[in-house]
């Protein structure tokens, strides 16, 4: 149980918080043929675009209503056409997502309203998916304007099943926003090893995913198409992974009376077992032989790695449900999370097994890191680390100083047999090496046990 | 924001530049740059631009006074480098919150100063203003002042929020808030008649240090560079320069201008991108230097280093004529000007397919034109699409250009190579120019190519079985 607090400090000093309209663009990169887009100052869009450019290495769509300060003034009803029309007749989408920023909340666009006058308008934009969400950057952060796209998308396109046909194999993924491409190709892997068909919203295991495209094209490359979004209401069941996923699930039910499961994390022996266990129920069949074997070479992972793991302190600085998921792997490991903060509310962060969980930036982070043996945060936490002495274990978003961000997998057995590793190894190259003056002897013994048994 | 009006008024009215001057009153009023296209648009803010011009000086707290996406979306993303402090990649924001948005963001803005003061002490605050505390209406210039009164240190508004116009504008604007709060409010411990400013030169991937130790073996002080590798201190006593050269074309004429205007100190536009162009500003540095009473010798000295390094660096381009001959470049630059590059290309025997010629001026596309030939291979405006194109029928070997098109290469499998401002690789100088001949070889030469390009087992059977069929 957690004490979870809020920074007090006037001034964010190295931000570990992203706005909330990133978020939600990234949301609709996991839909085929979109055009995410932002509805602010064209900053707005070149940051996000350059942000995604250097965690994934990819090209990545993402416009902007490139908003001036006398447009703000007025309105943006203007910009927001214009920008569609541009948009339609250029790169001929199937879907634009329109995500709102700081100016046009601050003003109070409603772009809802101005999407109503434009479909009137321009009934050649009918075959076109419209998806408006509200993600002003002055309130959450990146992973709330991820659950706020979702929710939006599922609001507004899945359709109620005609006679409420359910399809006895098919099964929906609502991913949170820390799930890696790499992630959702070995959940589909898992799911489909019960003889289920997954349905990942958003998916962006076929957009950023790094492969090489027949040929060009402007928009997403790969993702869940908008018919498919449509049909999700014929699914069995709907998995969500993360609480922040959890609204967006509910959503789908309220809609269509697809029943849904929130997995708040799926990695650790644990967790992954529960995982699997649900699969099989849902599936009707037992638990394939594969990850039988799998779980075995876990639990040897376990086994081989709690050497490394025992004792050792960790400062984690990331998103509500990143930090849950790795605070709780980590302690099962037997490390303790001696540092703790996270970029936004939410209920898994009293939950997280530490004393204290800030609400707080990376600069709050270095300071409770002093005594740490490892941080684990995204790469901005790299000058931290340099300060402190201490190794960096790279996680989350951005993560822009090293390769295959988008293909780190740390779900299921496998991923966490995974990361046990990647942890472990920067445990045993950091381990500190014993010298003849390692073991002084000690003037005052009575002082040192009266020291030992406070900090016991 | 009737101040930020005003500003951009003022650098709209270029008397420096050529092309505004052609212009009509009314026309120049309109400003420089194309109307943005809603949904077609691409490029920075003013906001990103004036924090570009800045954040290279090295000692200063930048605070940017805005909501979370300004600062928290974009920190440690450009690749200035640092001699001594490193304060300048330590990211500080007001991250504003919906009760500022409702109650005015002011006192938080002076609090967050005071605590970055309490805490880290810095020589000067640089303050950036943003849209939404723009909109709101928070006065950061009054808030500045009261703080500089209150902590006895300078504290510096920067008012350039995004919305006002593109990257462009906010480098000047960022411009104006040096002349008007920084520069000429310190003195110099000394002069020398060798003193010069850098206007417009941002050590990315640390090119100043490419040029500055063959000025050192001049003997030419750089007294400030705006803003490479630079001081508070250096900034702000900088009015006492003999010279002045000013870098990246016309980003920051206003300051070079205006210091000429206001502290008698004339410049040039030189560029060190590109042999001749490197000879041509050290030339010009020593002919300035020595009209402002600098001894008439450091001419000859700086042709003597002009004429060795020159000769070094072209036999050292030479070298590669064997493996580069008849390789065909793409080349799409922005702030890298095409023509110098293209110098440099040839001699090492390449020859250029084709040039973008989106910023350059007209005298840039004449000098082209004299290289090239003709201007069949200029393209105003190239689509990714034609890019992509043009690798994918291989009717080039490599493309040049900035990160946002390198995928455009990397998806035909053809080799590209960073040439713009996040690049990790150093072109200035004549050190520069052979390390960029190196790295399209080392590009060109890397054995994956013809593997990545080799069809997929499976490809070259169906490949077999249609030619049966």
């Amino acid at each position: 149980m957690a004490k979870v607090l809020t920074s007090k400090k006037a001034c964010t000093v190295n931000p570990l918080k992203m706005s909330q309209p990133v978020g939600g663009a990234l949301a609709f990169m996991g839909i085929n043929g979109c055009m995410p887009m932002l509805h602010g100052s064209q900053g707005c869009t070149s940051f996000g675009l350059v942000l995604f450019v250097r965690h994934f290495r990819e090209a990545i769509p993402l416009q902007t209503t490139a908003m001036s300060e006398v447009a703000t003034v007025l309105g943006g009803l203007e910009n927001v056409q214009q920008a569609i029309l541009n948009i339609a007749t250029r790169t001929k989408p199937d879907i634009i997502g329109i995500c709102s920023t700081g100016v046009t909340e601050t003003k109070g666009d409603d772009v809802n309203g101005f999407i109503k006058l434009i479909r009137a308008k321009h009934p050649e934009l009918d075959n076109i998916a419209l998806i408006y969400v509200s993600t002003p950057d002055f309130k959450g952060a990146f992973q709330d304007g991820w659950a706020a796209a979702v929710n939006q998308i599922v609001e507004t396109l899945v359709e109620r099943p005609a006679h409420g046909v359910r399809l006895s194999r098919k099964v929906n993924v609502l991913p949170g926003c820390h799930i890696t491409p790499g992630d959702i190709d070995e959940l589909r892997d898992m799911i489909e090893a019960f003889g289920l068909r997954a349905h990942f919203l958003p998916d962006l295991s076929g957009s950023l995913d790094g492969h090489i495209p027949e040929n060009f094209t402007p928009t997403t490359l790969g993702g869940i198409g908008v018919a498919e979004i449509r049909g999700m209401g014929s699914a069995l069941a709907t998995i969500a992974i993360g609480e922040q996923m959890r609204g967006a699930a509910i959503t789908l039910e309220h809609k269509t009376g697809v029943p849904y499961r929130v997995f708040d994390r799926i990695t650790g022996l644990s967790a992954s077992d529960e995982l699997m266990e649900y699969l099989s129920e849902v599936g009707g069949t037992p638990v394939p032989a594969k990850y039988r074997r799998q779980r075995s070479q876990l639990v040897d992972a376990m086994l081989d790695g709690h050497f490394h793991f025992g004792g050792k302190n960790v400062a984690i600085g990331a998103e509500p449900d990143l930090l849950w998921s790795t605070a709780s792997f980590l302690t099962e490991m037997g490390c303790h999370v001696t540092a703790a903060v996270s970029s936004t509310g939410s209920p898994v962060l009293e939950r997280v097994p530490t004393e204290e969980v800030l609400i707080g930036d990376l600069e709050d982070l270095e300071q409770r890191a002093a005594n740490a043996d490892l941080l684990i945060t995204h790469s901005h936490g790299r000058q931290a680390a340099e300060r402190l002495n201490i190794p960096l274990y790279r996680l989350g978003l951005p993560t822009f100083d090293r390769l295959g961000a988008g293909h780190v997998v740390t779900v299921g057995y496998r991923g966490t047999r995974n990361l046990i590793f990647e942890i472990g190894n920067i445990f045993m190259a950091s381990a500190h090496e014993p010298g003849p003056d390692s073991w002084p002897v000690i003037d005052n013994p009575q002082a040192e046990l009266v020291q030992l048994s406070g900090g016991i | 924001m009737s101040n930020v009006a005003g500003a951009i008024q003022n650098v709209f009215n270029e008397p420096g530049c050529d092309k505004n001057v052609g212009k009509s009153e009314k026309e120049r009023k309109k400003g420089c740059t194309k109307q943005l296209q809603p949904g077609a648009a691409a490029g920075g803010c003013a906001f990103d631009g004036a924090k570009i011009a800045l954040q290279p000086i090295i000692d200063v707290a930048h605070l940017v006074h805005g909501p979370i996406a300004c600062e928290g979306n974009s920190w440690d993303n450009r690749g200035a480098k640092s001699s001594g402090s490193k304060l300048f990649r330590t990211s500080f924001t007001t991250d504003m919150d919906e009760h500022d948005i409702v109650f005015g963001g002011e006192k938080h803005l002076y609090k967050s100063i005071k605590e970055i003061i309490e805490k880290y002490n810095p020589p000067a605050v640089f303050v950036y203003q943003t849209c939404v505390p723009a909109m709101i209406g928070d006065d950061i210039e009054a808030v500045c002042k009261s703080a500089a009164k209150k902590f006895g240190k300078p504290v510096i508004p920067i008012n350039s929020p995004g919305f006002v116009g593109p990257k462009n504008l906010g480098n000047k604007l960022a411009g104006e808030a040096l002349l008007e709060h920084v520069i000429g409010t310190e003195e110099p411990e000394f002069t020398t008649p060798y003193d010069i400013n850098i206007i417009g030169e941002y050590n990315l991937s640390g090119e100043l240090w490419q040029v500055k130790p063959l000025l050192d073996e001049l003997g030419i002080r750089i007294l400030a560079c705006i803003s490479g590798d630079a001081r508070y201190h250096e900034v702000a006593s900088s009015h006492r320069a003999r010279a002045a050269m000013m870098v990246c074309s016309k980003a920051m004429i206003n300051i070079a201008r205006k210091m000429n205007e206001r502290y008698d100190i004339p410049f040039f536009e030189g560029s060190f991108y590109g042999i001749g162009d490197m000879s041509e500003s050290l030339r010009e540095i020593a002919r300035l230097l020595v009209e402002r009473g600098a001894p008439q010798e450091l001419k000859a000295r700086t042709e003597a280093v002009i004429q060795r390094e020159e000769a070094r660096a072209w036999s050292r381009i030479a070298a590669y004529r064997d493996r580069l001959q008849g390789k065909r470049v793409l080349l799409i630059t922005g702030g890298v000007k095409s023509w110098s590059v293209v110098a440099a290309l040839q001699e090492a025997g390449m020859e250029v397919v084709g040039t973008s010629t989106k910023k350059s001026t007209k005298e840039d596309k004449e000098r082209i034109k004299e290289l090239v030939g003709d201007d069949a291979h200029m393209f105003d405006d190239m689509t990714p699409r034609e890019m992509y194109r043009m690798l994918k029928e291989a009717r080039a070997d490599i493309m040049l250009s900035g990160g946002r098109t390198q995928f455009v290469a990397l998806k035909a499998k053809m080799p590209w190579l960073d040439i713009n401002q996040e690049r990790h690789h150093a072109y200035a100088g004549y050190e520069g120019m052979v390390d960029m001949v190196h790295e399209i070889d080392k590009a060109l030469s890397n054995p994956i190519w013809e593997q990545v390009r080799r069809p997929a087992p499976w490809e070259t059977v169906v490949a077999e079985i249609n030619k049966i069929a």
